[in-house]
């Protein structure tokens, strides 16, 4: 198979690097070439941040550039709009629902765009929208929101879902394990 | 079995596979999770030093002392470290010592863009560079066998790229070796001029010995494919071209980027049709190729500024555009910001309502820079914050010392702040510094720091009392605030600015983001709001305006009460 590339996007503290481990090890263990590059350090503090998953037979370079993803995994709406010049021709973009304000919105300095989703729709691209906020509010902690988007992301990909469960249990503390597997499970059942 | 490890993870394992039983560290994005997942292996004695220097004159001092050891950092932290690095090359090691230094192309936290190479130059190393993880780890060891086959310290660069991505990594046993007998031997290592100057010349024969290593062993490998293109590269430059070249192009893979080898290029040069030379930032290989008189293509067609991906070896390569689609609208940015409950953005808010100059420092709070705060004047390196405010202050006399301040972190401080604060009680200005002690190392990640009363192993160890350091090293005046506290602090910085005398306000709260740390619960506006937006100007992420009202996101707020003080109105509760 020829290498595919996921983006993952979203606002600094939101769980993106988890999210992306996850998925690197989800993919480890269906016998991929995996690379993921992640983003560390200043970019972390509320800032619009990425990270790149790529798999394949063999993989070269671990960054995916302009033009390139397969999927997008977005944690923002409006972040799905920054990164949407990554995705390929036919790609698919899953995005949650949340507005998180950025800080020149909060100044006043600028608009949060309306109609994100629809003016995306529009341009023919396939958009898979989630209140990933909402599901994990109901499974029992806004913080699994990453897990929740994997969940739909999971729905997307031809991999058992028997393979994200163990990566969730391998990845979060034990205290954490119940809620996460609940907040994967919801997502996954749509 | 293969493991997925972050590049950093996998140096790690390689101190761990090759023996190594000292590693000390100042940490520094991108090289940070080196020195934390070595502290993971009991058999590792792992520390955070104040600062870089200190941490390489560390693991000299073990490595003469017998025991391999390591010393890891970021581009800026080997100008601080270059000191005893420069003379340790003339000394050569006892056991294998290695230096461990990340460069940020890019510049995704980092003040600029340095090339290590340079370095390694300068101060005649050899320099490996890996492009994945699994080079991390093996070259990790090999750099351990350099070293001590050739009585050098070795220096590992990564960049951004390579050190914050993961790969699969083959793992394997760990082997120690013997501690080295120690002998007295000030012929090697007591760097008088009458012992450098016959060292230096030993330091010449070495590079020549290096490079004939580098011309004949692995580590620099040739992949011949097509003939029409011989790309000449290294670390994570070499993958960005394999993905978009792959078999259209020939490389030469260099693994040790100093010294560069001579017969091996101009060989790899005259079997391919047309060179090119991709590397990110100076141009390193590419003027060494010149000096051998090869023809290539280079920074006349690759920038020198910023990072490298695939997408720019095919379109300057293979001039191929890549398509992709926008949205036609205007896309707010979103710069990183103080997080919510942030202890220094109170600070930052009342040095902009006092009209202030500030001499700035690294750390979260260089964030003060950025709007609506915008409370920071100048940011040049660690420690900078102190001692400039101390020469600005000498060059504008009175007026300037009483309206500007210095402001810098409590790991920042311990770093490279102590010296400048006693410039400033030694040669006598008024300068007001404003130590921002949120207890614990911030901006890489939280990593304990000399005041914080915890090691790198999360031991207990004495604390430095910055109070009494500061009125050790001369400073008459020292208070400390709560920053959470608007009015106090206000009080206190007019205070000090009014003095005939150097002072230092220490700001004391622990990072919101601290486990330990309790959050009170989450403030809401009130309908006495007037929507004066008053609580708009200390830039929290957590309130927002929509539909013209003022929200505060109970997702986000930690209760800190900083908001409340600017309402009039009592509306937020």
């Amino acid at each position: 198979m020829s290498v595919k590339s996921v983006l993952i996007v979203g606002v600094g503290g939101q769980g993106t690097l988890l999210a992306s481990k996850l998925l690197g090890s989800v993919l480890v263990s269906c016998g991929f070439d995996v690379k993921v590059s992640e983003v560390h350090g200043m970019s972390q503090r509320g800032g619009s941040v990425v990270t790149y998953v790529r798999y394949g037979e063999e993989v070269a370079s671990p960054i995916i550039d302009l033009g390139e993803a397969d999927v997008i995994l977005s944690f923002e709406k409006l972040e799905a709009a920054r990164y949407l010049p990554y995705l390929k021709k036919g790609g698919v973009i899953v995005t949650n629902t949340q507005q998180i304000d950025p800080m020149p919105v909060i100044t006043g300095a600028a608009d949060y765009p309306s109609n994100i989703v629809s003016d995306i729709e529009a341009m023919g691209v396939r958009v898979v929208t989630c209140d990933a906020l909402e599901i994990a509010k109901k499974a029992g902690s806004v913080k699994a929101v990453n897990v929740v988007l994997l969940g739909v992301l999971a729905r997307n990909l031809d991999i058992e879902r028997e393979v994200w469960l163990t990566a969730v249990e391998e990845n979060v503390p034990p205290k954490f394990r119940e809620l996460n597997l609940n907040a994967f499970n919801m997502a996954y059942d749509g | 079995m293969k493991k997925l490890l972050l590049g950093n993870e996998a140096v790690a394992r390689g101190l761990y596979e090759a023996g190594v039983t000292v590693v000390s560290s100042y940490p520094g994005t991108p090289s940070t999770e080196i020195t934390e997942n070595a502290a993971t292996y009991e058999e590792i004695y792992a520390e955070w030093s104040p600062n870089e220097k200190v941490s390489a004159e560390v693991a000299i001092g073990a490595s003469i002392g017998g025991a391999r050891s390591f010393c890891a950092m970021k581009h800026v932290g080997l100008n601080v470290a270059a000191d005893p690095i420069y003379t340790a090359s003339y000394t050569g090691v006892g056991a294998g010592f290695v230096i461990g230094v990340a460069d940020d192309p890019g510049m995704h936290s980092s003040q600029n863009e340095q090339d290590s190479r340079n370095h390694a130059i300068g101060a005649k190393l050899p320099m490996l560079e890996p492009s994945d993880s699994e080079e991390c780890r093996t070259y990790t060891k090999l750099a351990y066998e350099l070293s001590e086959q050739f009585d050098t310290p070795v220096i590992l660069r990564l960049t951004t790229r390579v050190a914050h991505s993961r790969s699969l990594t083959e793992l394997e046993e760990r082997a120690v070796p013997a501690l080295k007998e120690y002998k007295k031997n000030p012929a090697k290592n007591v760097m008088l001029p009458g012992y450098a100057r016959g060292k230096h010349v030993i330091v010449e024969k070495r590079t020549l010995d290096l490079i004939s290593y580098a011309e004949t062993s692995g580590i620099n490998r040739v992949e011949m494919n097509s003939t029409e293109i011989g790309v000449i590269t290294s670390g994570i430059s070499y993958c960005y071209a394999k993905e978009a070249l792959g078999d259209k192009a020939s490389y030469l893979k260099l693994g040790m980027v100093n010294p560069l080898p001579a017969k091996l290029i101009e060989d790899f040069a005259k079997s391919v049709k047309k060179v090119y030379v991709i590397e990110e930032l100076d141009p390193v290989i590419e003027k060494h190729c010149k000096s051998l008189g090869v023809e290539l293509t280079g920074k006349d067609l690759f920038p020198i500024c910023g990072e490298y991906s695939q997408t720019t070896v095919r379109n300057l390569v293979l001039g191929e555009q890549t398509e992709s689609k926008s949205l036609d609208v205007n896309i707010p940015i979103r710069p990183p910001a103080m997080c919510c409950g942030c202890t220094h953005r109170g600070v930052f808010y009342t040095l902009k309502k006092l009209k202030l100059t500030v001499s700035g420092d690294i750390g979260c709070y260089t964030l003060g820079a950025s709007a609506p705060l915008g409370a920071m004047d100048w940011c040049v390196c660690m420690g900078a914050s102190v001692s400039a405010l101390h020469g600005f202050n000498k060059a504008r006399g009175e007026a300037a010392e009483k309206s500007s301040v210095a402001v810098i972190g409590d790991s920042t401080f311990m770093h490279s702040g102590i010296t400048s604060l006693v410039d400033i009680a030694y040669n006598k200005s008024n300068s007001v510094t404003l130590i921002l002690d949120n207890s614990i190392t911030g901006m890489t990640g939280h990593q304990q720091n000399p005041t914080t009363g915890k090691t790198l192993k999360g031991d207990p160890a004495a604390a430095v009392s910055l109070e009494k350091l500061c009125a050790a090293v001369g400073i008459g005046r020292v208070e400390v605030v709560d920053p959470y506290d608007l009015g106090e602090l206000e009080r206190v910085i007019r205070q000090e600015l009014s003095a005939d005398e150097p002072s230092v306000i220490i700001c004391r709260r622990p990072c919101a983001l601290l486990k330990y740390v309790k959050h009170s619960p989450p403030l809401a506006i009130n309908d006495k709001c007037k929507k004066c937006k008053a609580c708009m100007n200390i830039g929290c992420p957590a309130i927002s305006v929509h539909d013209g009202n003022v929200e505060i996101d109970s997702t986000q707020c930690v209760g800190c009460g900083v908001c409340k003080q600017l309402c009039k109105f009592g509306a937020i509760e």
